[in-house]
């Protein structure tokens, strides 16, 4: 610890309270979890009674109010349990809420704010399609006015908290083709016409549900449209830089972790007759990991003081997103390559970064869309 | 009821110590924690506190740094605070400690005091003990549990090595707490943002009455020494005797 340029007392505070709950509610039981793929839901009240479960929301609505560094805090301290997937999971709403807590109305955010701010009701994002995922503006889910409803035709996929969230924040649409016409509707998942799958089965995020959701002649209230209609791209556009910087923080978290497992073992395990930290190649290889985090980390940090000073990030957000994933790539596979055969096996912690790492560089905007974003900006 | 509950700001165990070259003192980092086995005094005091409509007051020895172990308290929802900080009480013996949180304690009122069994730091484990005699009150050590009996006293099951006394004392009393007696809540986010409003006094030696003189100085710190290497019992099938026989010698069995 130490970044103060970035934290301060009241940071760490938090984040002391953070650890402390990780490792006394999470720790113990996240293999199990992992294993069952699925965590108890009691786990986002308890993160709400805490106040880490909505962490830079308004008190009004239950939050608990705090700048941008108060959110990197809580992602990255839940992130060091070492499930990509509960965090995941239990951070769905910091990419549901946003849009509803600055376009919504104020009935619309009493309506949709408190009652998962309180951890009684789990909020998920729905914005990829079957179809294709980082076409954003090409999205053919369908929302047709009929009096005070919409009428919902189409399905979304790998929607994080999919199967037990109980309201999405869905993007749908209600013009012509293009950016131009689509909208962002908040259906909740006992609407007539809502389905959803069982979970899918992932490569990694175990502890995650992930599922895809289907809207069959779904009949959604208008009074669940949020902001004006067909302006829905602004706002999931500005909610992806959040993500995005989220998705960083979490890479640097998987890095550290994996590099920190690393350091432990090279002291510990002999080869040849002599602590593999005694071996050169391993020694130059575990600074090339070091460095990587060091510089991801002190990178992405610069990036979220400038969003905190509401500066527009979004070529350096971008590029912290490519770098950070990149840096954990790296990290990861080097660090099942240390543990060797060890590292191929379940009960070993790198196993699973390494796992839970590769949706980093996909998830909230492919490493491609963020190179054809920054291209954009600076030819 | 008024309960002070003694608490201690210590270097975080997580990050190595560092020794000052001259005094062999511990350098005592601007940010400290608060001492893990506080934890429990400070939440056995808030519950007997919300059942009486009482107050908790934290009384604390230690150079303040940025305050954050005794925040860490007050976020879990104590009162108020009174930190004796004074340069002239560095390397103060448990005497001398004891005095300066008996002066502390005496100066704001109490009628019940909680302290741990010993800290995390310094193991001296005779300073709750030494602050009752001051204060000239009994002391009822090593509570696994705490509860208040029906005439106002105060009743603990006290830690035995063959399983646990009931012990009881009218008020004023001292009680320390075992780490376990109860589940610590934790410094919540609401919480930490109200404890920045919260009372915190600090205080020098003249303010509670002590003039502290060097009872004890530290001559020379020497490394732990490496750990042998342990001896290897090769199992022909009496392996087991032999190491019973091993444990019956080291008086563990």
């Amino acid at each position: 610890m130490g970044f103060d340029r970035y934290f301060t007392d009241d940071h760490e505070l938090i984040r002391r309270t953070a650890r402390q709950w990780v490792a006394a509610e999470i720790l113990p039981n996240v293999d199990e979890w992992e294993e069952a793929g699925t965590f108890p839901r009691d786990l986002y009240r308890r993160a709400a009674e805490i106040g880490i479960l909505g962490v830079g929301y308004p008190a009004e609505y239950g939050g608990s109010p705090g700048d941008l560094f108060m959110q990197v805090v809580a992602w990255e301290e839940i992130a060091r349990s070492g499930s990509g997937g509960l965090g995941a999971s239990l951070g769905s709403l910091h990419i549901a809420l946003p849009p509803i807590l600055k376009f919504g109305t104020d009935e619309q955010k009493e309506r949709f704010l408190p009652s998962v701010l309180s951890g009684e009701r789990i909020a998920a994002l729905a914005v990829t399609e079957p179809g294709g995922g980082s076409d954003v503006a090409g999205l053919s889910t369908t929302a047709v006015r009929y009096g005070d409803e919409y009428l919902v035709n189409g399905a979304k996929t790998f929607i994080t908290s999919g199967c037990r969230a109980d309201q999405y924040t869905v993007a749908v649409r209600t013009g012509g083709e293009g950016h131009s016409g689509i909208s962002l509707l908040v259906i909740e998942a006992e609407t007539p016409g809502f389905s959803r799958s069982e979970p899918l089965k992932k490569m990694g995020w175990w502890a995650s549900d992930t599922a895809e959701l289907f809207f069959d002649d779904c009949r959604v209230p208008r009074a669940n449209l949020i902001g004006p209609e067909n302006m829905g791209f602004i706002a999931i556009m500005e909610n992806f830089q959040k993500e995005r910087l989220q998705m960083s923080i979490v890479a640097n978290i998987t890095a550290e972790l994996a590099l920190q497992a690393c350091l432990a073992y090279v002291t510990e395990r002999e080869a040849f007759g002599r602590p593999l930290a005694g071996f050169q190649v391993l020694r130059h290889k575990l600074v090339d990991m070091a460095t990587k985090v060091e510089v991801s980390r002190e990178y992405t940090y610069r990036v979220a003081a400038r969003m905190a000073e509401g500066e527009d990030q979004v070529t350096e957000v971008s590029m912290a997103k490519i770098f950070s994933t990149e840096a954990s790539d790296f990290v990861t596979h080097e660090a099942v390559q240390i543990f060797g055969g060890y590292g191929y096996m379940r009960e070993y912690l790198v196993e699973r970064l390494y796992r839970d790492n590769r949706i980093l560089s996909i998830g909230g905007g492919t490493t491609e869309i963020m190179k054809e974003i920054v291209a954009k900006r600076i030819l | 009821m008024r309960i002070a509950v003694c608490v201690k700001q210590i270097p975080d165990p997580a990050t190595p110590y560092e020794l000052d070259p001259d005094s062999h003192y511990v350098v005592r980092p601007n940010d400290q924690v608060l001492d893990d086995t506080d934890r429990y005094g400070v939440e056995v005091a808030l519950q007997l506190a919300e059942a009486t409509e009482g107050s908790v007051t934290l009384v604390s020895m230690s150079p303040s740094g940025n305050l954050q172990g005794i925040r860490q308290a007050l976020a879990m929802g104590a009162d108020k605070a009174v930190i004796v900080d004074d340069e002239s009480l560095r390397g103060s013996d448990s005497l001398t400690t004891a005095k300066v949180l008996a002066g502390a304690i005496q100066r704001e009122g109490f009628d019940l005091v909680i302290a741990g069994t010993e800290s995390t730091d310094g193991y001296t484990g005779v300073v709750p003990q030494q602050v009752a005699e001051l204060l000239d009150v009994p002391s009822l050590s090593f509570a696994k549990k705490v509860e208040l009996a029906e005439d106002g006293a105060v009743r603990i099951e006290r830690q035995t090595a063959a399983g646990y006394d009931v012990v009881q004392s009218a008020v004023p009393v001292l009680v320390t707490v075992t780490s376990g007696v109860v589940e610590p809540r934790y410094p919540t986010f609401k919480g930490i943002m109200q404890a920045k409003s919260k009372p915190v006094d600090t205080l020098g030696c003249g303010d509670v009455g002590v003039s502290p003189t060097t009872t004890q100085t530290i001559q020379a710190v020497e490394p732990v020494p490496a750990r042998e290497a342990g001896e290897i019992v090769e199992d022909d099938g009496e392996g087991y005797a032999k190491i019973v026989a091993m444990l019956e010698q080291v008086k563990v069995i």
